[in-house]
């Protein structure tokens, strides 16, 4: 019980920084913390539980599509993020659980998330990340995947999906 | 509304084309044209391949209308007003779905896959004269498809689809022409609003001058993925007035396609593939019209709301104006039925890293229409510009594409035919 929630409570903490990091917009470190192999999703508010390539996903970001957004928002040509938004990540009802043996990470994460932004109006995303975590030898977490399944069944009031979840 | 013409200043002599804002800011003229527009022209509902089976059926809004779209128990495609005949209720509460019926849930009266009236309950209430073959579903006054795409049309005066397609009907089949067997719409939908005037849209979808400019982050990333060797490419093609407001932009590909033009970002693994897909379209239609849909980018209107890009992906552009400052957008993906998974993940790839809400360019072009239209508030400024490219036989950066809608549109507006298309070049003023 004391293992486990330290567990909780370490990978809480590591979800915490991560937040803290995009709503600072340090997307250089927010990068640092992934796995070279990651991949960032958000499926289509019509389908999500869809995958690629059964579906026609929002963002299905491998690493070099990921870096290629981060420097995209880190540019002054990001037309819908320059200036830069405000942004607010809530992550709540964290649910940690081991990961299969033998599946590449140690960590299936589960948890609640708001994100709101305020840019010309308060846009509102809400839903379920799910994350898988691998623990690196430098005794780090990294992020080895990360899905974010929006409770909207449209974009028609955020308009567009132009932040980092 | 008196002089709507006048609200487009097209002066061929001088070479200017100029719109006047009212028409993007006016609750009036938003009226007007979902009176004179959308309750005439044919609108876009929906595709074949979103019907999979008898029962299928899809809800959507068409210019205004709740609309479901279904594919009877008899494999016939039907439209119907989604609102119950008896009190109005929408009696299709799901997006998409199968059912053998459509029950009401407000007093439970029910309907077959074909619209009729199957059950109402304690009918005997209603008397000896009720007639349930006149409580049937209502169905808009025309309703027909073009090869899998179907249409709606709320006015029974208005051509039949064909010939309201006419010339557009090439460059639809230039598109449908390149599956083997047939297209499929790709389920995961963008849906996505924008809080400006429907038609500042329109003229985005088609306007090649604001790429290299509003999408200078999307161009680094296609020539960072060691693509885009075409970008310049992009200003040698050109423009067609296809008439009844129908336009297409066409111009040698900027980047990749699946269909079929490699490069580097689809990995080296994938070039056999796609030139067997490239071998495989010139067998069906031989050398040049296999290039011309491989190697060619093109921007298609279906007057007045329905876009079709057809470049480094296939994708079909619902517009649904909702007020005179905000729309929704409904964008699918499309592509050949049977092409393989590996295929079908670079196909949606490239729509995703250009296309939609959280892709690398189309949050710009919201926030360039939100711009816009916040403008627009300077109403002291009165007109906007579209002239480029009068004085010259039109190239896919000039703006003949968004004359052709902006001249069927205010044709409409004031109750007028549509004009001949344009097929010279409009100002010989200074020539």
């Amino acid at each position: 019980m004391l293992e486990q929630r330290s567990s909780l409570e370490r990978i809480t903490r590591f979800l915490f920084e991560e937040a803290a990091l995009l709503d600072s917009w340090r997307l250089d470190e927010w990068y640092q913390l992934w796995d070279g192999d990651g991949s960032y999703e958000v499926p289509s508010t019509d389908v999500p539980d869809g995958h690629a390539p059964d579906i026609l996903m929002l963002i299905d970001d491998d690493m070099t599509r990921l870096r290629a957004r981060i420097d995209r928002l880190n540019s002054r040509a990001a037309h819908r993020e320059f200036p830069w938004s405000k942004t607010r990540h809530l992550v709540t009802n964290v649910i940690v659980e081991d990961a299969p043996e033998g599946s590449g990470w140690q960590h299936d994460v589960t948890a609640n998330f708001a994100v709101y932004r305020v840019r010309d109006g308060v846009d509102v995303f809400f839903g379920v990340f799910t994350y898988r975590l691998r623990e690196s030898p430098d005794g780090a977490l990294r992020i080895a995947a990360k899905r974010a399944e929006l409770d909207a069944r449209d974009l028609y009031a955020q308009r567009t999906l132009s932040i980092i979840l | 509304m008196k002089n709507v013409l006048s609200l487009i200043d097209d002066d061929r002599e001088a070479g200017v084309f100029r719109v006047n804002r009212r028409l993007m800011t006016s609750e009036a003229i938003f009226d007007l044209e979902t009176e004179r527009v959308f309750s005439t022209c044919w609108l876009y509902v929906g595709h074949d391949s979103e019907l999979p089976r008898p029962g299928s059926f899809l809800r959507r809004t068409v210019g205004g209308r709740p609309l479901l779209l279904v594919r009877g128990t008899d494999n016939a495609v039907r439209a119907f007003f989604n609102t119950c005949p008896h009190r109005g209720a929408t009696i299709c509460r799901e997006d998409a779905g199968t059912s053998r019926a459509f029950r009401c849930f407000y007093h439970a009266w029910t309907f077959d896959t074909s619209g009729r009236l199957v059950a109402v309950p304690d009918e005997v209430g209603y008397g000896p004269n009720f007639d349930r073959g006149t409580h049937g579903l209502t169905t808009p006054a025309q309703v027909d498809d073009y090869r899998g795409l179907y249409f709606v049309c709320y006015d029974s005066r208005t051509q039949p689809l064909a010939d309201y397609l006419g010339a557009a009907t090439e460059y639809l089949d230039l598109i449908l022409d390149q599956a083997p067997t047939s297209m499929q719409v790709i389920r995961g939908t963008h849906k996505y609003g924008t809080k400006a005037n429907w038609k500042l849209l329109v003229e985005n979808s088609l306007d090649g001058y604001h790429g290299s400019s509003l999408h200078e982050t999307y161009f680094d990333f296609v020539r960072g993925t060691g693509g885009g060797r075409n970008t310049a490419a992009l200003g040698r093609g050109f423009v067609l007035d296809l008439g009844n407001g129908h336009t297409v932009k066409e111009a040698p590909a900027g980047w990749a396609r699946p269909i079929a033009y490699w490069e580097p970002v689809y990995g080296v693994d994938a070039k056999s593939e796609i030139e067997q897909v490239r071998a495989d379209l010139v067998a069906r239609h031989g050398e040049e019209r296999a290039a011309r849909m491989a190697d060619h980018f093109r921007n298609l209107l279906i007057f007045p709301n329905l876009v079709i890009n057809d470049v480094g992906s296939l994708t079909f552009r619902q517009i649904e104006p909702k007020a005179a400052d905000y729309f929704e957008t409904v964008a699918f993906a499309v592509g050949p039925q049977d092409e393989s998974p590996a295929q079908r993940g670079r196909r949606l790839d490239s729509f995703l890293t250009f296309l939609g809400p959280a892709g690398f360019a189309s949050p710009d072009d919201v926030e360039a229409l939100e711009s816009c239209q916040r403008g627009f508030a300077a109403r002291e400024v009165e007109w906007s510009d579209v002239s480029r490219g009068m004085s010259r036989t039109p190239g896919s950066h000039d703006e003949l594409q968004m004359r052709t809608f902006w001249r069927a549109y205010i044709a409409l507006l004031a109750g007028e035919p549509i004009p001949e298309p344009v097929h010279e070049i409009e100002s010989r003023g200074t020539l």
